[in-house]
């Protein structure tokens, strides 16, 4: 299943224009506030008419406004997953997992099964229960289950983490990536957090002031300079694949990572799984020769692919490091020191504490 | 001055009543779509449609009585087809209903308007894109939700109608038995030389019967809001 989006809407003070396709998997729409991703949201929802869209899931037109076809929110089959949970409060969360499946019949036809669901979201204990009583995480599952059980051809979460504490936060991620992983639906994810979208993208698209400024892989994206407009500078960071090779004695995880070999502190992972890493630009340093006397552990050697300085003191380097892009964040002023530039062979530095286990998840 | 209500004063009371809640049904539905409307929909129109719900409460309430006689008198061309289908309610207690519901059916609206305003239109979006149309929407998320204002509502509606005394009289007249609800029946006693002592009574089981129904009304809108809170 594949979505393929071109939304075009003049507001006040913004004017969107952007086209995109979501292959199969979870596709992040990443940006600033303001740049249009709710809006975006809402629009394949329906519950926004813009100027003009044409929507088409697997190759089948689900809206196109030039045509006149514009269906009702009820009849897309679009799960959204808002921000607020926005379960209903006068029905139990049994009630509420089943409201769409209800509405759409299949509940009758037997084709909605609680089971599965909430076995998925860790949620089974919690049916008699009411919204008023669940915490924000357990709501935010619930608002999944019921999206999930309404039979969508397509799963929209916008920022379904934002109004969760960090210790909530890494609660539900685990299940978002198990329905990453065992669900056939594409999933359109609107955030900002890095960290969650490079734990579970499988592809990006960036938008920045109504327009897409990069799509790609996740791995590309997230490492290419060109779409840190979108995202904040001091969050730009590579997502990088890694197998965990062997737990060691003193408390760190050795993995095999595509650009060599990573010791991280230790990981909840047996030996062969694998997993994704994010490792943010401020935690590479560069060195022209391989250093020696450093207490840093992870030394790749790399090659400089392009240098973007920024706006302020700082510039933003793109290195190959093997298969891996990596991003490091320098000063401009190591940049002339080092006479970094493109095709120059260096090492890359990771400390092994820097990354931190919000930032690496299984890969799908 | 404080025995027990007499067989005549019970007819009164159980009259009243049945006038109450016939009203309040007749006006229910319309009152719901009404203040729905103007809560949720955009129309053209929409100014005048509000001025004409609320006519009912800005008119005297004699020319109200007086317009209702002129649609379904036993003249009118609408009260001669209810006539005609055996609904006759021109002078007859039913027409009493109809007067105390178009007399309450503005403060209901009112009171449900602000309710149904007050449900998150977020919920309706996501009922929506889990697959109600719009009258599920209505059904199961915005009426469920709005349940406190529309009981009040009703109740306020059957507290107005206990007490209409203008429409009614100028509508159905004063007939004992027939029409001669509370309001009327302390009316007509003060018509009459020495009837103060029967007033009084009368007026002491209004204030039993109003403050009764307040009191209802408080505690089941409690009871609405506790059940819609979910705790």
């Amino acid at each position: 299943m594949s979505l393929s989006v071109e939304i075009a809407h003049r507001f006040e003070g913004l004017a969107l224009d952007v086209a995109f396709d979501a292959p199969p998997g979870v596709t992040a729409l990443i940006g600033r506030s303001g740049a249009g991703k709710t809006t975006v949201a809402n629009v394949i929802a329906g519950l926004m008419r813009p100027d003009r869209a044409r929507i088409a899931l697997d190759g089948a037109v689900l809206v196109d406004t030039a045509a006149g076809l514009w269906p009702p929110p009820q009849a897309r089959r679009v799960g959204y997953v808002f921000q607020e949970a926005r379960l209903f409060p006068h029905l139990s969360v049994r009630q509420n997992l089943l409201y769409g499946a209800r509405r759409r019949g299949r509940l009758r036809e037997g084709q909605a099964e609680l089971g599965p669901v909430t076995d998925l979201l860790g949620i089974a204990a919690l049916l008699a229960r009411r919204p008023g009583a669940l915490s924000g995480g357990e709501r935010q599952r619930v608002a999944i289950g019921r999206a999930l059980l309404s039979g969508p051809r397509l799963l929209l979460l916008d920022e379904p983490l934002a109004a969760l504490d960090p210790a909530r936060k890494s609660e539900i991620l685990p299940y978002l990536e198990r329905l990453r992983d065992q669900s056939r639906l594409p999933i359109l994810y609107v955030s900002h957090a890095m960290e969650e979208v490079a734990r579970l993208a499988t592809t990006v698209v960036a938008l920045d002031a109504g327009r897409v400024v990069a799509r790609g892989s996740a791995a590309e994206v997230l490492s290419d300079p060109g779409a840190v407009p979108a995202l904040d500078p001091g969050t730009a960071g590579a997502v990088i694949e890694a197998v965990v090779e062997a737990q060691e004695a003193d408390g760190l995880t050795r993995l095999a990572g595509a650009g060599g070999t990573l010791y991280l502190p230790r990981l909840d992972a047996a030996p062969g799984a694998r997993v994704r890493l994010r490792i943010e630009a401020q935690d590479v340093l560069i060195a022209r020769d391989r250093p020696a006397g450093l207490s840093a552990l992870n030394l790749l050697p790399a090659q400089v692919l392009s240098v973007h300085p920024g706006r302020g003191p700082g510039a933003l380097v793109r290195l190959r490091a093997g298969d891996a892009i990596l991003l490091a964040r320098v000063t401009q002023r190591s940049v002339a020191a080092l006479g970094l530039a493109p095709g120059l062979p260096v090492h890359a530095v990771v400390k092994s504490l820097a990354v931190a286990s919000g930032n690496i998840g299984t890969a799908g | 001055m404080f025995a027990p209500p007499s067989p005549a004063e019970w007819e009164i009371l159980a009259l009243s009543l049945r006038v109450g809640l016939l009203a309040v049904a007749l006006a229910l539905p319309p009152a719901l779509l009404a203040a729905h409307a103007l809560a949720r929909w955009s129309f053209p129109g929409k100014a005048l449609f509000n001025g004409l719900v609320h006519l009912p409460l800005v008119l005297p309430p004699v020319v109200t009585g007086y317009l209702l006689l002129l649609a379904f008198g036993p003249q009118a061309p609408l009260g001669q087809a209810l006539d005609a289908v055996g609904l006759p309610i021109a002078f007859r207690w039913t027409g009493a209903a109809v007067a105390a519901a178009v007399m309450a059916f503005p403060l209901m609206v009112r009171a449900m308007r602000l309710s149904i305003e007050a449900v998150d239109p977020r919920l309706e979006q996501a009922a929506a894109t889990l697959g109600a149309g719009r009258p599920a929407v209505v059904l199961t998320v915005t009426l469920p939700l709005a349940l406190p204002g529309v009981v009040a509502g009703a109740i306020l509606g059957f507290a107005k109608a206990l007490g209409e005394f203008g429409a009614t009289i100028t509508f159905v007249s004063n007939i004992p038995g027939e029409t001669r609800t509370l309001p009327l029946a302390v009316y007509a006693f003060l018509q009459v030389p020495g009837g103060e002592g029967a007033a009084t009574r009368m007026v002491v089981l209004a204030v039993v019967l109003s403050m009764g129904a307040l009191l209802v009304s408080e505690w089941v809108a409690a009871r609405a809001a506790r059940r819609v809170a979910g705790a």
